[in-house]
């Protein structure tokens, strides 16, 4: 019924296309996630929000730093997720960013980001690190910022009414020619983070990569994931949110929702189409069509997911 | 400050040599070009003692991070560069830590 409610209209919807691109909220409902599009939810289409707690908003992607055709601004984009984000009527509890904050990991980057992060409407900001944020190879600059609730170590958990959050990294030694590395020192922690929860616990795990094989040629895709998975299965709610290529992809597999976020800074090609995942140049004008797709997708135990498209100023 | 033009002045030489299969040709024979997500060539032999350039001429960063930690370039930009000089024999490996299937060797002979 809450879905039904929750159907856009024709109008609401292109409103809701005019807004997207900026971030996807997730709301916890009766143990089951269901995802807005941030415009809907800013626009004051309370219905949803009546419906549930706001509990998360995922940025991802931001590569503060890019300055290339794809978009010269990206300041100014992430900066419109971040209006968005405090514009909602209720303030999200945290903000979980996947990744690739900067663009060349280098400080004056990790600088602005930062700035920008603190000034978000919301309770926590939970990071992990996307591969351009650590191209030194240790990721220095990330984890003098972002490193010290996790001890350095870059990935860790923690709960937030009723759920169990779980930041992985899988962006670091990487193997020549291979897909992201959870490693077994990570997979070993994560055993033993999981075996004290209940399988009512709704889980989500948080990466930039994604966790599981979207296009291999191009890396998009974690090798040793399914070990990770594998100690997920027995979950009853589980949301799999990962950034890295820049565009939605979303798969429901048993217990388990997998989906990645779209970029606050450029578009990358489908898997395949090109020479490689660079940044996707189109007319400043196509830009915003070239962002937008709309999923809605619910089940009662899984990821609910509206991903509206086409940014534009607000 | 020599060395920098003289880097731009084989950049241009690199640029001017147009197209990839020609490039490969022409490009100067101790230089590394990094495009369309490929290090070309993928094999470098050199003689000990040459100092190796990497030109990135994507527009998505790449790295030069050799695989026993002998040298690393961190993110390079578009157009931007990056010298080791290689002073013993052997074969080194090396791979982008951004995009991992790009990989490549310097050969010293």
């Amino acid at each position: 019924m809450i879905f039904d409610r929750q159907a856009p209209s024709r109008r609401s919807a292109l409103k809701c296309m005019a807004f997207g691109g900026a971030g996807t909220l997730f709301m916890l409902s009766g143990g089951a996630f269901r995802a807005i599009d941030l415009a809907q939810a800013a626009q004051g289409d309370n219905s949803s929000l009546a419906a549930g707690t706001p509990l998360f908003v995922q940025i991802s992607d931001t590569h503060i730093g890019f300055n290339k055709a794809a978009n010269p601004d990206v300041v100014g984009t992430f900066g419109h997720a971040i209006a968005l984000i405090n514009a909602l009527p209720i303030a999200p509890r945290c903000i979980v960013h996947t990744g690739d904050i900067t663009h060349l990991s280098r400080a004056e980057e990790f600088d602005t980001a930062q700035q920008m992060l603190t000034t978000l409407r919301a309770g926590e900001i939970y990071t992990v690190p996307g591969e351009h944020d650590v191209t030194d190879g240790v990721g220095v600059e990330y984890f003098r910022r972002f490193g010290g609730s996790s001890k350095q170590k870059g990935y860790y958990s923690f709960d937030l009414d009723g759920v169990h959050f779980v930041g992985l990294v899988n962006v670091m030694n990487f193997k020549p020619g291979g897909l992201g590395l959870l490693g077994s020192d990570q997979l070993a922690w994560l055993k033993d983070d999981f075996a004290s929860r209940t399988a009512s616990t709704p889980i989500v795990v948080f990466a930039h990569m994604p966790l599981w094989s979207i296009y291999e040629p191009w890396g998009w895709g974690t090798g040793d994931a399914g070990e990770a998975m594998a100690l997920l299965r027995r979950f009853g709610s589980v949301t799999v949110l990962n950034g890295h290529i820049h565009q939605i992809v979303q798969k429901i597999e048993g217990n388990i929702t997998f989906h990645t976020a779209r970029s606050t800074a450029y578009p990358q090609p489908a898997a395949g189409v090109g020479p490689g995942p660079g940044p996707l140049t189109v007319s400043a004008a196509d830009l915003p069509t070239r962002l937008g797709v709309t999923t809605i997708t619910h089940s009662e135990h899984s990821l609910s997911l509206s991903d509206t498209t086409l940014a534009q100023p607000v | 400050m020599f060395r920098s033009v003289l880097r731009t002045a084989l950049a241009v030489l690199v640029i001017a040599a147009g197209p990839a299969a020609d490039a490969k040709d022409k490009q100067d024979p101790d230089t590394v070009v990094m495009r369309n997500f490929d290090f070309a060539p993928m094999t470098l032999t050199i003689h000990a003692g040459t100092a190796v350039t990497w030109r990135n001429m994507d527009d998505e960063p790449h790295t030069v991070t050799s695989l026993d930690g002998l040298f690393r370039s961190g993110a390079l930009d578009q157009d931007e560069s990056f010298s080791f000089k290689f002073t013993k024999p052997g074969t080194y490996r090396y791979v982008c830590t951004i995009h991992p299937r790009m990989t490549g060797e310097v050969v010293v002979r």
